[in-house]
């Protein structure tokens, strides 16, 4: 399970990193929502991988590790997942005004002229 | 023998409190600020006043409360007899500038505003003076640096008033920035921050290993502030302030701040080679230079600007000699030249108010029309020149008697005596070029207006000022004796020297040095005027500040270069360089540490054969998304794969809630790209070079390879102690829920919680405030048709979504869901219309205001902790309550509900706000585009 997580998380890394290099505002938008899969994975991770022990507390099991899930990195990665939409929302509304100026998706704008192309 | 704390605590509050005043004053209000200012002043002199019995009876009067107790700091303030004096000095020479301001500032100068900066100012000087311990003292220093810029650039307008201020600030607050770093060491040293205590450690700190870096960055700091050579050039360039400013900051009190730290620590550091060496040397050299470019300032404020620098390294001088009738005679100049110095640039000001001009090559024969002004001038210069029956005089005696005879090397024996005469002779040619260009030396040159007498109130400070130049001057044992002793004794740390405060000792070698400064003094003035035609000297002798600006366009240019090579607007690059970083600093941490200990020791968790499945599925689905990324409708369907195998691991791994929550914000997202390709193009156009995708590929999997090695190394170690288990321990007796992610949520970090449904709140707004700037984007034009099936479901659903989401959101605190599920569920319901039937029917409807949901959801939540905090507990305290509700019998409710219930409505609202006003962009037919 371990090996499973830790090349997913990768996975999910390095293509995000890859998408976010490019030079559309489109692809952008999918890398970082890639890598902040793979952040909110290696948060929740860290917790560390249970199968069957949600932290939802039951009558006769006593509240330890042992019988449960840590529940601290999994509030934080839900607070986490709400705002990352949040910002994928901004994004989006960031490059669809990129757009309406430039006429062009490019992420410097304007095709990447302003900026030049980087060798 | 105690003395009551409050008059102390009083005096030092009075200015702070006075300023705060005057903050609120109109400017119009000239008489009430400075009746509020002087008075605050005068009385802090009577309160410091009702102290002097017992200060000099010996008594320490203290106050102090509990500030920074890790570091062993206190707030406190405590009035020995060197902080005592300058405590009145301070206050009193401040009460008279705050009379002359009165009569000096025009009718167009914001009168309250000055009198606050110069509030602010003294109560920032007397925190030096009185803090116990050097911690306070080194917060007040800064407070000094940064209100003396405010009162150097207090005429905006001005050009110079804005450099000499950016100037003063620079070299002041760096000069800070050094005192900080040697108070920190000395603190380290002596084990406490207390003054009582460092005071008493000077055997320990000179002979400890971090003495000579404390001691240089002490001095580095005290001499910035007071104008050493060659830190000295920001001084003159401070005189663009008005000129009461100029007589409080240079005379009394902030480049006395420099003198009266070396005064402060003096029993502490002084005492070695390295002291003797550093300070003395250091003052020598301020003396001699500042003497020689005071005599060719056409100036008057400048020559008067130069005259403090050297009297400043005079005093420095003193000091570093440290003999104990050296460090007397430092004392006691320091309170000469705070007389004679306050009322020379009171008189400079006044010959500029009523004359026009500060250039002494236009002002000339003013005695005929100023003579009371003149008197008074003259009298301070004299103080200044060394003349006898003078303040002055007494302690350039002492002075030149301590230069002779140094336990030296030979060389500085006699230089440091020789420098002193000739500085004494320069001091006398410039106090002579004051008195004999501005009141004689024919008649005045092309004056914008006919010199007369100032108002009286102006000439009375400096009436009080000279006057005290020649009490002192005449009776100084009676006068300044016992002040003397007291604000010398804690500086020579010990018993005082024996020494005789008169005028005549008899004929001796500091009479004749004393002669012969007064004789060559005059008569090289006098050469110069007539040989050299002073007037017409157009170069003058300039320093440091040439340097200094160079210093700083290198450092600009410097900066700008790194800049453009790093950030040169290309966001591609940017990231680039971002990842490549991370990569380069976690790579050298990991491995430059040694051999990577990898893998530890933990028992691996079987892989159910349904997690190997999910885990193709994402590889699959990510190598599509990585080919095929430029057919974006595609593309987004590989997202939502992906997507979902995430929220499939968090249910897997025992994380419900997260389930919930990624796959509902996963249908969100995926709607909202759906609805911005409305605007985008479909397919990407392929611009960027195959060099540049390998290149950005190494980099990528660089990345991807080091993240799961991290994640690898941590998981097959032991999970080392948390938190966990006390959130498991207290979900029950302490916040009444069941489910452990929901009652951290609403109620243990119940304020984080807040702060993020803020942010959340905040990017919905922003959403809605950017889209209606993006209209008149080309749109792509609506096709197919309308599904009757999709547009009648959507409408029905919408009734039974809403009532999952409550379900979700009332279960919360026990079981999976709450209010950021709910929320997003019943977000998605109300989205099903819009898709279904198109924007316009929806909006033909009552349409909720979503900002208004998520201004009621914020308050919502922030009022339940408010109650808890109305109640006497902490903010967001939980309580709890079952009452029997009819049809759904009992509920159990905590008080955390009701912030879930902001949640809930906070999420709800942020997510349909950005959502609706996405679609509402995409013309009349947004659902049936979207599917």
């Amino acid at each position: 399970m371990e090996v499973l997580l830790a090349t997913g998380i990768g996975a999910l890394t390095a293509a995000g990193i890859y998408l976010a290099l490019r030079s559309r505002t489109f692809e952008l938008v999918l890398g970082l929502t890639l890598i902040s899969y793979a952040v909110n994975l290696f948060i929740f991770a860290m917790g560390r991988p249970v199968t069957g022990r949600a932290p939802i507390l039951r009558d006769g099991l006593p509240p330890t590790l042992a019988n449960y899930a840590d529940p601290l990195p999994q509030a934080l990665v839900l607070t986490a997942i709400v705002i990352s939409f949040a910002m994928t929302a901004v994004l989006i509304v960031i490059s669809l005004k990129l757009r309406a100026a430039s006429g062009g998706d490019h992420v410097d704008g304007a095709d990447g002229k302003r900026a030049g192309e980087d060798p | 023998m105690n003395a009551s704390p409050l008059p102390l605590l009083g005096a030092f509050a009075l200015p702070w409190l006075a300023a705060l005043a005057l903050f609120a004053l109109p400017n119009e209000r000239r008489n009430a600020a400075a009746a509020i200012a002087g008075g605050a002043a005068l009385l802090a002199v009577v309160l410091l006043a009702t102290l002097g019995p017992a200060v000099f009876a010996g008594a320490v009067p203290r106050v102090s409360w509990p500030w920074l107790p890790l570091a062993d700091a206190d707030f406190g303030l405590r009035a020995d007899g060197l902080a005592w004096t300058f405590a009145m000095l301070v206050t009193g020479i401040g009460a008279l500038v705050v009379l002359y301001a009165r009569y000096y500032l025009s009718d167009s100068d914001p009168m309250a505003r000055f009198y606050a900066f110069f509030m602010v100012f003294m109560g920032a000087m007397l925190g030096v003076v009185l803090a116990d311990n050097l911690l306070l003292l080194v917060a007040f220093w800064e407070l000094t640096s940064i209100s003396s810029f405010l009162l150097i650039g207090y005429w905006q307008g001005r050009a110079d008033a804005r450099q000499g201020a950016r100037l003063s600030l620079t070299i002041t607050a760096l000069g800070g920035l050094a005192l900080f770093a040697g108070v920190l060491l000395l603190g380290e040293i002596v084990g406490s921050f207390s003054l009582d205590a460092v005071l008493a450690a000077g055997e320990t700190v000179r002979a400890h290993r971090w003495y000579a870096p404390a001691l240089l960055l002490i001095l580095l700091g005290a001499f910035a502030k007071s104008a050493q050579f060659p830190l000295h050039f920001w001084l003159p360039q401070a005189m663009a302030a008005p000129t009461p400013v100029s007589a409080y900051l240079h005379s009394a009190t902030l480049v006395k701040a420099g003198v009266f730290l070396i005064a402060r620590l003096h029993p502490t550091l002084a005492g070695s080679e390295l002291w003797f060496y550093v300070v003395s040397l250091t003052g020598l050299a301020t003396l001699a230079v500042g003497a020689y470019v005071a005599v060719f300032q056409h100036d008057l404020k400048g020559l008067l600007a130069y005259s403090t620098i050297s009297h400043l390294g005079l005093i420095t001088l003193l000091f570093g000699l440290s003999t104990p009738l050296a460090t007397v005679a430092g004392v006691f100049h320091i309170l000469n030249h705070a007389t004679f110095k306050a009322s020379l640039f009171m008189a400079a000001g006044i010959i500029d108010h009523e004359a026009g001009s500060r250039d002494m090559r236009l002002l000339n024969g003013l005695w005929k029309y100023m003579p009371v002004t003149a008197v008074l001038a003259i009298i301070a210069s004299s103080a200044m020149a060394g003349v006898p029956l003078l303040n002055g005089f007494l302690s350039k005696e002492m002075f030149f008697a301590e230069t002779l005879g140094l336990d030296a090397h030979p060389i500085l024996a006699i230089a440091i005596p020789l420098l002193a005469t000739v500085a004494a002779a320069f001091s006398v040619a410039y106090s002579v070029r004051f008195i004999h260009d501005v009141f004689w030396n024919g008649e005045p040159k092309g004056l914008p207006r006919r010199p007369h007498e100032p108002p009286f109130w102006m000439l009375v400070p400096v009436g009080a000022l000279a006057l005290l130049c020649l009490l002192v001057g005449i009776l100084p044992a009676i006068t300044i004796g016992s002040l003397l002793a007291l604000a010398a004794t804690p500086v020579v740390g010990g018993t005082l020297p024996e020494y005789s405060l008169a005028i005549w000792h008899g004929f001796n070698l500091p009479l004749l040095m004393s002669v012969i400064a007064l004789g060559v003094g005059t008569v090289f003035y006098l050469m110069l005027q007539r040989l050299f035609r002073l007037h017409d000297l157009i170069h003058l002798p300039r320093g440091g500040r040439e340097v200094f600006d160079l210093a700083v366009s290198a450092a600009v240019r410097g900066a700008r270069a790194l800049t453009e090579a790093l950030v040169n607007g290309s966001l591609q690059r940017s990231v680039f360089l971002i990842t490549l970083g991370s990569l380069l600093v976690a790579g050298w941490m990991v491995f430059g540490s040694g051999r990577p200990d990898h893998v530890g020791r933990v028992m691996p968790l079987a892989a159910h054969p349904l997690a190997w499945a999910l885990w193709l599925i994402a590889l699959v689905a990510l190598a599509a998304l990585l080919t095929r990324h430029r057919e974006r409708l595609e593309a987004l369907v590989y997202l939502g794969v992906i997507g979902l195998v995430v929220s499939l691991t968090f249910g897997g791994l025992s994380a419900p809630d997260l389930l919930l929550t990624q796959l509902l914000v996963e249908v969100a997202s995926i709607l909202l790209l759906l609805l911005a390709l409305h605007f985008l193009p479909l397919q990407s156009a392929r611009t960027d070079a195959p060099r540049r995708r390998w290149r950005d590929a190494a980099v990528a999997l660089g990345a991807g390879v080091g993240v799961s090695a991290i994640v690898h190394a941590v998981l097959s170690r032991p999970k080392p102690d948390s938190l966990a288990p006390w959130f498991l321990e207290n979900a029950v007796p302490g916040a009444f829920g069941t489910n452990a992610v929901n009652v951290i949520l609403v109620d243990f970090r119940g304020l984080d919680t807040l702060g993020e449904i803020t942010v959340l709140g905040l990017a919905a707004v922003i959403v809605a405030a950017l889209l209606p700037r993006a209209r008149g984007l080309p749109e792509v034009e609506p096709g197919g048709d309308r599904s009757l099936m999709l547009e009648l479901t959507s409408r029905a659903m919408l009734p039974l979504v809403s009532l999952v989401a409550i379900w979700f959101f009332l279960r919360g605190h026990n079981l999976p869901g709450g209010g950021f599920i709910g929320g997003l569920v019943l977000a998605i319901g109300l989205l099903l219309p819009y898709l279904g039937s198109g924007t316009a029917w929806v909006e033909r409807r009552s349409l909720p205001s979503f900002e208004a949901w998520i201004g009621w959801g914020l308050a919502c939540a922030t009022v339940t902790g408010l109650v808890s905090l109305a109640l006497g507990y902490p903010f967001l305290t939980s309580t709890y309550f079952a009452p029997v509700l009819p049809v759904v019998d009992k509920v159990s409710i905590a008080s955390a509900m009701f912030f879930d219930l902001g949640v809930f409505l906070t999420v709800a609202g942020a997510a349909m706000l950005a959502l609706t006003r996405l679609g509402r962009l995409s013309g009349p037919e947004p659902g049936a585009e979207a599917r």
